[in-house]
């Protein structure tokens, strides 16, 4: 979605600058929720304030819910189809291999390109509970927070 | 009505924790969502494949989907509204009051932390999900494939997402 946004408000409806963008994503990262949320509130808000961080906000929702709307009455409608059932066991393996690349790529980040020992002490807790002692992520979020806070 | 609350009050929960992106949403959303029985874990990843192959935040049309089959239009209006209201009041309240938030030490430092972990998370999702797949040969090939598209190959997603339902059809079909 990102080098959608950039194409559209940067290049070419010249709404928001690349410094504009670059803040836009940089405020994204360390708000809760999606980036595409956050980003239409963000822009919204920056063209037209709140109406328009309202709207902006309401159009990315709107997508999702008429689409899954949608999609969620037709795989009601055809739950025993054996079409659909296939494809989504042919999607399953697929699903995690998405996730696996998304942690390859953010693990690459994290730990090789931007690691510390502050950072691997901080993974190895968080490793250790949600892997072993299975902690509740959200638990475990907010302890990686205060111990970020703490230890660098 | 109580059922209502239930899944707003999970959804923002989920919405409210959810730092470092989309994928970083998925283990809450299985802890809250399958925990609670709202779904299986066969059902949530099919819910992913879904949601990953529709234009829109995969966290967003996963909770809208998840809220529409605990209770309908009203559950996925509701479940969505859970994760977007964070979202939207606290880059409203940062643009409108600290427009400097991000640059503050503490903050900076916290997000060290929770940068730290959101791979583990996104690690222990993948672990829980391998857990509900048959081990086939074929289902090994199609997660290396779909790695190194990926990961080597920077291969558009749609077209993977596209190939590997087509394959499904084409493979599974006879034994479904």
């Amino acid at each position: 979605m990102l080098p959608l946004i950039e194409n559209d408000l940067v290049l070419k409806y010249h709404w928001i600058d690349y410094s504009v963008f670059l803040n836009m994503l940089a405020l994204s990262q360390v708000t809760p929720g999606p980036i595409a949320i956050n980003s239409a509130t963000f822009v919204g808000y920056i063209l037209k304030g709140v109406p328009g961080a309202t709207v902006a906000t309401l159009g990315v929702v709107l997508v999702s819910l008429i689409l899954i709307s949608i999609v969620y009455r037709f795989s009601q409608k055809f739950k025993d189809s054996k079409t659909l059932k296939s494809m989504l066991l042919g999607m399953r393996p697929l699903v995690i291999g998405l996730i696996f690349a998304a942690f390859l790529s953010l693990g690459k980040i994290t730990y090789i390109d931007e690691g510390s020992i502050e950072v691997f002490i901080i993974a190895l807790i968080s490793g250790f509970l949600i892997l072993i002692k299975n902690t509740n992520p959200i638990i475990v979020i907010f302890l990686a927070a205060l111990l970020g806070m703490f230890i660098n | 009505m109580k059922e209502i609350l239930k899944i707003f009050w999970i959804f923002l929960k989920i919405g409210s924790f959810t730092l470092g992106g989309g994928y970083a949403m998925i283990p809450l959303i299985e802890k809250e969502v399958v925990d609670n029985a709202y779904v299986t874990k066969e059902e949530f990843i099919d819910i992913l494949a879904i949601s990953q192959s529709l234009p829109g935040p995969i966290s967003l049309n996963a909770s809208c989907y998840i809220g529409y089959k605990i209770k309908g239009l009203l559950g996925g209006i509701i479940a969505m509204l859970g994760i977007v209201i964070p979202a939207y009041l606290s880059i409203l309240i940062i643009v409108i009051f600290f427009t400097n938030i991000k640059d503050n030490l503490l903050v900076k430092n916290a997000f060290i932390g929770i940068n730290a972990a959101v791979p583990i998370l996104i690690f222990s999702s993948i672990i829980s999900l391998y857990k509900s797949i048959d081990k086939t040969a074929v289902n090994y090939i199609i997660f290396f494939i779909t790695v190194v598209s990926i990961s080597v190959f920077n291969v558009n997603p749609v077209i993977v997402i596209f190939l590997c339902g087509l394959f499904g059809v084409l493979y599974f079909r006879k034994k479904v």
